[in-house]
């Protein structure tokens, strides 16, 4: 109350007052409590706080999912951005090759006897298929190309770049297997060249090895261990199944109806059988787990390296030799590659693949020549510019994206062409000419419709007219481009009008004011004003074209092509539908190459991102 | 109202003008859709000088301005009936063409809205578009004379090509005028041109209004009758849809007829 004096003291001494003097002064604001105003102060703080501590945590929520996704397809597709391949001195001899019909030559002999001339001691068949299977298919394509240009290269020796397999060049990338490679310490003696041989070396000298043997067997343990507490428990539950069943067939066996006996034992019989074979497994694989730990508790004894086990693989005097057995000094094993001598060697490596064989693409003996290859030092890793030159390929090695850039190209610049000139068109027309009736309304809910249809519709109406009634040929760029712009024109349009329909009417009136027609008004000021707001909906609605699948599917853009398309009416594919056909095929090489090719198309995305940012800043730097 | 104009208008009562009436409207109706915005209007408007059109918000004056050049046929629901006649000729004449009336019909708007593009440019358009030059020195000369007309050469004449929008409002608003009268109109409509504007831009508008109209027919809405006591000759009075009372500008702030119009000056109503 005393508050509330003073008020109306200051009110009457220093303000004019609006209310007569009588007048009941009730004035709500005093009537609240101090407490309870800090309280409304407070909670108002505190939803603000709470929002703005949302908003930050949606950003960076998204911002991190951002960086971890982008991180994971660049780590992916590192490995596809270099290529390795074998740089060898190849003969091109006259009898291979004709110099009359230099394409009928046999380059592919060509280069399989400059490679077989590195390793003559390979003559066994499976050494040289196994010699063979490290190259490419393509691997003699860079020699043919060159001869074709210059016919006179034939009858001399060049060194030529060819291309590994892309298993091989996988396992070179250490995407196969980890690989230890260590030079040996101490000299070692071989039996013989061939067939089984024993090694001897220094005391210790595979002592390291021997104990990372052990710890694969530990592996081993642990894995068979948790597969035997999985058997167990299913033990468990058919024992429990039985009694249940058990105790169903005594109650039919007592009860009256004789029809439910026989199925009754049937379920009990079936029940005992599968607890009878769960119980023999488990006892197999505790057999298994009993010798495994034997192994692995005998520290410093021998050890047997079957298929289940990591490989140790010596290359001793241009020779190759697979590990069978292994103990601190000594090893036994197979020659895969013989040896040129029987000569102690003091200049040995010891390679330790870690993956069983049975586990990789590359065995045993590939890994062997590889690594003799790394070894002369012929191995090559190059920036994989063909993966930019070329089409697509069953080969992983050879497969590029040319093709499906140059079919993106077409696309987008057919579907360009076509939504520009008709989406602005059609906005303008109906935002500032047509008619304000029910067909301009139909029309407009029509338009907003199309824009939330499913692209694969958009693929029918494509396969259905494009296709059958108009008879244009499949799998077409020119039939890609006219389905995209079906696809896009909505977006354009609602965008364009919306641009439109943000330029002030003060320069509308402006311009009449002055004597300007509608249409001058309209194409002399509105547009160019709204053109920014286009642009911006126009790359919005071109980017959502460049990364649709769907509707390229269905007017058969998805077919294998390896040629890249000249024309808008050739055979072609898009990078989009090429990421799809590579994620689904099962060679490990298309991984990375898959991951690339995600990567290129997210770099065009914001390329074409960076386009509308900079013709956006030219348009209103003009106006 | 200051000193200065009362002298000003006691010296026009001295002689005043003879009306040679230049627009002439007669039962002019506006509605919008089912509202009837202007009711029967009939007022004829001077030819040389300026006319002065006043009343509280919404009270039609802006709507009749905006008839004046049809500037009404942007609003899809509006509807006029009655007769306007600019030299005798109908507004509303179904063959008449627009365009061809408002080049000879300028119109300054309330809030300055220079074209984003160059002073120049802005300037320029208008005789562009009309056909009014016959060569770029042509051009430039009518630039040259309209800016100077609404006094801002001085001020722009070394940034020709810089952007309208930059200048400042009151600036803008002179712009808007060069760009008027660079049409080369007959009639000149200011709809509220100085209600965006500070004291000392609006005394700069107000004086290229009165030096602007010995060549021009200028009709200017205004809420503020100061204003208009100081630039208009005659003065009409607008008041919930209807013309009041219309007379030369002295007679109405000294003595007007209707109470409604003595109500409004004196600052009971509006």
């Amino acid at each position: 109350m005393l508050q509330r004096s003073e008020l109306s003291n200051v009110t009457g001494s220093n303000m004019i007052s609006l209310v007569p003097d009588d007048a009941p002064v009730t004035r709500r604001r005093s009537q609240i409590a101090p407490a309870v105003a800090k309280a409304r102060v407070d909670s108002r703080n505190r939803s603000e706080k709470w929002f703005r501590f949302l908003g930050v945590a949606a950003l960076s929520s998204a911002a991190a999912f951002l960086v971890i996704l982008l991180t994971d397809i660049i780590v992916r597709a590192v490995p596809a951005f270099t290529q390795n391949s074998l740089a060898i001195e190849v003969p091109l001899k006259a009898e291979l090759i004709d110099p009359a019909k230099p394409a009928a030559g046999d380059y592919e002999a060509a280069v399989r006897d400059a490679l077989r001339g590195m390793f003559p001691t390979a003559q066994s068949r499976p050494e040289k298929k196994a010699l063979e299977s490290v190259l490419s298919v393509g691997a003699a394509n860079t020699i043919r190309s060159a001869v074709m240009a210059e016919p006179g290269l034939i009858g001399k020796t060049l060194e030529f770049p060819v291309l590994l397999s892309a298993d091989s060049d996988l396992y070179l990338k250490g995407g196969m297997t980890r690989v230890e490679t260590s030079l040996g310490a101490s000299p070692v003696t071989v039996s013989a060249t061939t067939g089984p041989v024993t090694v001897t070396a220094g005391s210790g000298e595979f002592q390291n090895d021997l104990r990372l043997v052990k710890l694969g067997i530990d592996t081993l343990i642990s894995d068979g261990q948790r597969n035997l507490r999985r058997l167990e428990l299913s033990v468990k539950s058919s024992k429990a199944d039985l009694t249940l069943a058990e105790q169903a067939l005594a109650a039919a066996k007592q009860g009256a109806t004789p029809e439910t006996v026989k199925p009754a034992e049937d379920l009990v019989a079936t029940l005992r059988g599968d607890v009878e074979n769960l119980t023999k497994t488990v006892e197999t694989a505790n057999a298994q787990i009993k010798v495994l730990q034997d192994r692995a508790s005998k520290a410093g004894s021998e050890e047997i390296l079957d298929s289940g086990m990591p490989s140790l693989l010596l290359l001793v005097n241009g020779g190759v030799i697979k590990a069978t057995r292994i103990s601190p000094d000594k090893i036994e094993g197979e020659v895969y590659l013989p040896l040129t001598s029987t000569e102690p060697s003091s200049a040995w490596t010891k390679v330790l693949l870690e993956t069983p064989e049975g586990g990789r693409k590359v065995n045993d003996r590939q890994a062997g020549y590889l690594e003799m290859l790394k070894a002369e030092g012929i191995v090559q890793s190059n920036f994989n510019f063909p993966f930019f030159a070329q089409g697509d390929s069953r080969e992983p090695e050879i497969a590029g994206i040319l093709g499906a850039l140059t079919g993106t190209a077409l696309t987008m610049l057919i579907t360009l062409l076509l939504c520009l000139p008709i989406g602005v068109g059609a906005a303008v027309y109906l935002e500032e000419f047509a008619a304000k009736n029910k067909v301009t309304d139909i029309v407009e809910v029509s338009i907003n419709n199309l824009a939330a249809v499913p692209s694969i519709v958009f693929g029918l109406l494509g396969l259905a007219v494009f296709l059958n009634l108009f008879g244009l040929p499949r799998s077409s760029a020119v039939v890609g481009g006219l389905v995209l712009a079906l696809l896009v024109l909505p977006t354009i349009i609602i965008a364009s009008r919306a641009a439109l329909k943000a330029v002030p009417p003060s320069i509308r009136e402006a311009a009449l004011g002055v004597g300007a027609s509608k249409h001058q008004a309209i194409f002399h000021h509105v547009l160019p004003l709204a053109m920014p707001g286009i642009l911006t909906g126009t790359i919005i609605g071109m980017a959502h074209a460049l990364g649709e699948t769907a509707p390229l599917l269905m007017i058969g853009m998805v077919a294998f092509i390896a040629d890249v398309p000249a024309s808008f009416s050739d055979p072609a594919t898009v990078l989009p539908v090429q990421i799809f056909l590579w994620s689904d095929l099962p060679e490990l090489g298309f991984k990375a190459k898959t991951a690339a090719a995600i990567l290129v198309l997210l770099v065009f995305l914001v390329m074409m991102n960076g386009l509308a940012i900079w013709l956006r800043r030219k348009f209103e730097r003009r106006w | 109202m200051d000193l200065r104009s009362v002298e000003e208008l006691q010296g026009l009562t001295a002689t005043p003008p003879k009306l040679n009436a230049k627009i002439t409207a007669s039962g002019v109706n506006v509605y919008y859709g089912d509202k009837h915005a202007l009711k029967d209007v009939n007022v004829e408007i001077a030819d040389r000088g300026v006319t002065a059109f006043i009343g509280p918000s919404g009270c039609g004056k802006s709507t009749f301005l905006r008839c004046i050049n049809r500037m009404n046929d942007t609003i899809q629901s509006c509807r006029v009936t009655g007769d306007l006649r600019i030299n005798g000729e109908d507004v509303y004449d179904p063959n008449l063409d627009v365009v061809q009336l408002r080049a000879k019909v300028g119109m300054v708007f309330q809030k300055a809205n220079p074209f984003p593009k160059s002073i120049y440019e802005n300037v320029a358009y208008g005789p562009r578009i009309h056909g009014l030059s016959s060569s770029k020195a042509d051009l430039d000369e009518i630039v040259a004379t309209s800016l100077e007309k609404a006094g801002l050469w001085s001020e722009v004449k070394d940034r020709l090509t810089d952007s309208g929008t930059g200048l400042s409002g009151g600036q803008q608003q002179r712009l808007c005028i060069a760009r008027a009268i660079a049409v080369d109109p007959d009639i000149i409509l200011m709809d509220e041109p100085c209600s965006a504007l500070d004291p000392i831009a609006t005394a700069r508008v107000e004086e290229l209004i009165d030096e602007l109209r010995e060549n021009y027919c200028i009709v200017i809405v205004t809420h503020s009758f100061a204003q208009a006591a100081r630039v208009s000759q005659r003065t009409a009075f607008f008041h919930l849809g209807s013309l009041v009372e219309v007379g030369p500008t002295e007679q109405i702030f000294s003595t007007p007829r209707d109470p409604r119009t003595r109500d409004y000056i004196t600052g009971r109503t509006g």
